[in-house]
């Protein structure tokens, strides 16, 4: 952007100086409190005891961390809560993505209402219907299990996927498709060698998207199960019985993975949230 | 054989006629333009052949065959999209190869033909290059090339050069025309663009409001408009209008005693080119009051009035004339029309 | 035959022979879905709610109603909300309005403000009581000060507006990613000549601001205050991992009675409420903020 770089050589140095500052506090606002549990998780008992603390990072070792790893329960919760990301971006990508599609590509005699449908969702706080759920999933066999965490957790992702991919493919030209049409494609052939290779990158950031909202739900999966929690449900059992630094340590685990996906679809952010508010 | 002929065909969409019984024939090999105002149906038409709408009623037949119900792809024809529509996630190479390769034609000739066309369209040095990296003028070479590659019965273009800069848009109508001349294919064209119309086309089909209003060579558009909106629409400047009242089967125009078609009575409609006039003494001619005069260099260009008529005249370069001159100027018998003032039809040409 | 009538039924034949069914086929899976597991839960919800023993009854909105906690966490609930969402919008916007100004470091800076967007509300409440705790950070940093002299605890019964003030800065912490995400795309689809045109007949920036920016990101603005209070009336994990049951929130009574009381049709109610609560808000947003598709760019 020639125009946002050219702005700061005529700003007075005083102004240049009040727009950093204001940055680098937001900054800090959001990295610092991170860098604390980090050395919460990483320090151990004596850490969490430690009085007054100097917040510098001495004392610290990854053995505290590795030490709650191996702890009762958290290896297979974590696990869990994996189980239950991937089915979430199995179904929301396999039955948003078509429905993003068909959103994008065609006019037919309903899509209002069922743009209304999926933008009704967003009014609903929906992790409050795991509550009713519990019976039929008792019923079905699916309570304590990561399958109906997946299931509950794809009625949040679902709807954000079907808008998010209605973007991606309106994002890629309607002619290209045409094109292919023209010279021997049929449309199952030209979805596969056109629109599916330029799409892709969207789609697997929404896919991205997905695994986060359900690896960062709480409540649907600590009402869904017992002894087959997820990571979140999990912590938020033994929360009140486990000693400060093992709860660091679970704030961290839970920080590091979402931290990263989030770097990985870093330039995806926008434009997604830019079409899914619209 | 590829001809096509557009038989009785309409589309509506919801309460909008697009396209209200429209016919044409087109013969094979031959090149005829869609040319009309955005919004006339004429991509809309051409979209319907291509397989990519389908009509609400009418029929195409492509060969002889009716092509309703086929899949674009089942009719043996090739495209050059608007923004060109070239793949961005495949080489220069591979988006020309794309039609034979769907064709599952075997290296050699797939080789072959890019080679060919890419050598017509002079695209050899970027065949490894992806799309993004070329300039829109390249890219239009690429789908063209595209297009040709796999020798098509029909090919369709849809304003394949409304993206290109004013210079680059006259390089690439030169270019096309040379290309498609040798290639003979049966071309229809679509432009909103007169000029690129008159130049490339055997026949022009002039549309406007979902109807063909005029299908006829470009000279014969130009000189014979058979609608006031087609006198309008083709020609820089377009055609000028001016209303005169009829006596006893003959207009007056400045001392020129002009006999009007049979049947016309009261007021008709003189449709006057620009160029079909002459500059005589204000005595002898019909009066036009200038107010603005435009050197162009290879012309001069006056925009006044004649019977408080606005018109735009073109003469010589080499008269002087400045705003504000009232001059004399005598009409080319042979090169007028007349229209009707009420249905903008004109009469049919005088014997 | 009329002829009305003939060109009625040609143009209805025309549009179903035309109709496609792909379209149907591509949303199918997704409306069954939704319709098993949204729409569904969301009826059994109310009936839950609305019902005792098979029956219609009010019985489980007035043991709600009656409940010790019921006024605390009605209370709590909307505190919360009102404390946190104005902050987030504000600091998101100036987030959004900070980073329109500079050029290099934009990338790192956005991703950097975006990092929470990934964090759960447990793990915030996690962060932040590593920092609020009686040996946290916080009190180290007011001990060095010389502000307080002896360990004070800030998360307890005893001192709630403590307490909740943790809460929502934990909740401010955590959720003003979101705002910031979608008011920054908003702002990337107004041209900057506007805000130019605007600088160019005078107007200062706050001028340009109030007068320019806020009205064109409408849209944006509105979608993130429906988003971002819905989701403020959900509010839970934090709040337990940061108070326990000191400070009762909706979700966490919802919670309470499906997990340890085992009560069904309490915590439907609760799920009742929370539901039109988030459905008002919703409807409130959309009055308030009036978004014109024609006013808009």
């Amino acid at each position: 952007m020639s125009a946002a770089s050219a702005t700061p050589a005529n700003f007075p140095s005083s102004r240049r100086w009040l727009v950093w500052s204001g940055i680098a506090a937001l900054c800090a606002w959001v990295l610092v409190p991170i860098y604390l549990v980090a050395l919460g998780a990483l320090g151990g008992r004596q850490g969490v005891y430690q009085w007054p603390k100097t917040g510098l990072p001495t004392g610290i070792s990854i053995e505290p961390f590795l030490l709650f790893l191996r702890s009762e329960g958290v290896t297979q919760s974590f696990l869990n809560s994996l189980g239950a990301a991937g089915i979430t971006v199995v179904l929301s990508i396999a039955l948003g993505a078509p429905a993003g599609y068909a959103l994008a590509r065609y006019s037919f005699v309903g899509k209002d209402s069922y743009r209304l449908l999926v933008l009704l969702t967003r009014a609903f706080p929906l992790a409050i219907l795991a509550l009713p759920l519990t019976v039929s999933f008792i019923r079905l066999g699916l309570y304590d299990t990561v399958y109906g965490v997946g299931l509950i957790h794809t009625v949040l992702a679902l709807p954000f996927a079907a808008l998010v991919t209605q973007g991606i493919f309106l994002g890629v030209p309607r002619e290209l498709e045409e094109a292919a049409w023209i010279f021997g494609c049929s449309r199952v052939q030209a979805f596969f060698k056109v629109v599916v290779p330029l799409a892709m990158p969207g789609i697997v950031a929404t896919a991205v998207f997905a695994f986060v909202i359900s690896w960062n739900e709480v409540f649907a999966a600590s009402v869904l199960t017992v002894r087959n929690r997820t990571l979140t449900a999990y912590l938020l059992t033994v929360l009140s019985e486990s000693p400060m630094h093992f709860r660091f340590a679970g704030g961290l685990l839970l920080i590091l993975p979402s931290v990263v996906f989030i770097f990985a679809v870093r330039r995806y952010l926008f434009a997604i949230w830019g079409i899914s508010s619209k | 054989m590829a001809d096509i002929i557009i038989d009785r065909v309409q589309k509506t969409f919801a309460a909008f006629h697009a396209l209200k019984d429209v016919s044409l024939t087109i013969g094979d090999g031959e090149f005829v333009s869609l040319l009309g105002p955005s919004g006339c149906g004429k991509t809309t038409l051409l979209r319907i052949i291509a397989g990519l709408e389908t009509a609400t009623a009418g029929d195409v037949r492509i060969g002889g065959k009716t092509v309703i119900g086929l899949a674009p792809k089942d009719r043996g024809l090739a495209m050059v999209f608007q923004n060109y529509a070239v793949f961005p996630h495949m080489t220069v190479y591979e988006n020309v190869a794309f039609g034979l390769r769907m064709q599952k034609a075997d290296d050699a000739r797939v080789k072959a033909q890019v080679e060919r066309t890419a050598g017509l369209l002079h695209i050899e040095e970027y065949l490894d290059r992806y799309p993004n990296r070329l300039s829109g003028g390249q890219r239009q070479r690429v789908a063209v090339a595209r297009a040709l590659a796999v020798e098509p019965k029909v090919l369709l273009m849809d304003e394949p050069l409304s993206n290109l800069d004013a210079l680059l848009r006259l390089e690439m109508r030169t270019e096309l025309k040379t290309v498609l001349q040798s290639a003979g294919t049966t071309t229809i064209y679509v432009t909103h663009d007169q000029t690129e119309a008159m130049g490339l086309s055997d026949r022009i089909a002039v549309m406007h409001y979902g109807v063909i209003e005029q299908v006829g060579t470009p000279v014969e558009v130009y000189n014979h408009p058979r609608t006031r909106f087609v006198g309008g629409f083709i020609g820089s400047p377009p055609m000028n209008f001016i209303r005169l009242p009829v006596i006893a089967g003959e207009v007056e125009a400045g001392g020129q005693k002009l006999a009007v078609p049979a049947g016309a009575t009261g007021e008709i409609l003189l449709g006057l080119r620009g160029e079909a006039v002459e500059r005589v003494s204000t005595a002898d001619g019909l009066p036009m009051h200038v107010r603005v005069a435009e050197p162009m260099g290879s012309h001069l260009l006056l925009t006044g009035s004649i019977r408080d008529q606005l018109v735009r005249i073109v003469l010589p370069a080499s008269e002087t004339v400045r705003g504000g001159d009232t001059i004399g100027l005598k009409l080319d018998r042979d090169r007028l029309t007349w229209l009707s003032p009420d249905s903008g039809k004109a009469y049919p040409a005088t014997p | 035959m009329w002829p009305g009538i003939r060109s009625f039924r040609q143009r209805r034949y025309q549009m179903t022979s035309n109709r496609s069914w792909t379209p149907y086929l591509l949303i199918l899976p997704s409306v069954a879905f939704l319709a098993l597991l949204f729409v569904a839960p969301l009826v059994q919800t109310i009936w839950l709610a609305l019902s005792e023993n098979g029956a219609p009854s009010l019985a489980n909105m007035r043991t709600m109603v009656n409940d010790l906690n019921f006024v605390p966490s009605l209370r709590n609930t909307f505190l919360l909300a009102l404390a946190v969402v104005p902050v987030q919008v504000a600091i998101a916007l100036a987030m959004g309005t900070l980073v329109a100004k500079i050029g290099a470091g934009r990338e790192t800076i956005l991703w950097i403000w975006t990092i929470p967007l990934g964090i759960s509300d447990l793990a915030a409440g996690m962060v932040w009581l590593a920092i609020l705790q009686n040996t946290g950070y916080l009190n180290s940093l007011l001990f060095g000060l010389g502000l307080i002299e002896r360990q004070t605890a800030w998360l307890t019964y005893q001192t709630p507006v403590a307490l909740f003030v943790g809460i929502a800065v934990a909740e401010i912490w955590r959720g003003t990613a979101i705002v910031m995400v979608i008011i920054v795309a908003g702002l990337n689809q107004v041209p900057r000549e506007y805000r130019e045109a605007a600088e160019i007949f005078g107007a200062g920036p706050w001028t340009r601001f109030w007068r320019i920016t806020l009205p064109l990101i409408r849209p944006a603005l509105q979608s993130a205050l429906i988003l971002r209070t819905v989701l403020a009336f959900e509010v839970f994990a934090v709040v337990y991992a940061l108070g326990g049951r000191n400070f009762p929130v909706l979700v966490g009574e919802a919670y309470t009675w499906q997990n340890q009381n085992q009560n069904y049709g309490v915590a439907g109610a609760y799920a009742v409420l929370i539901m039109v609560i988030s459905l008002a808000a919703t409807v409130v947003y959309l009055k308030a903020i009036k978004v014109d598709p024609e006013r808009l760019p």
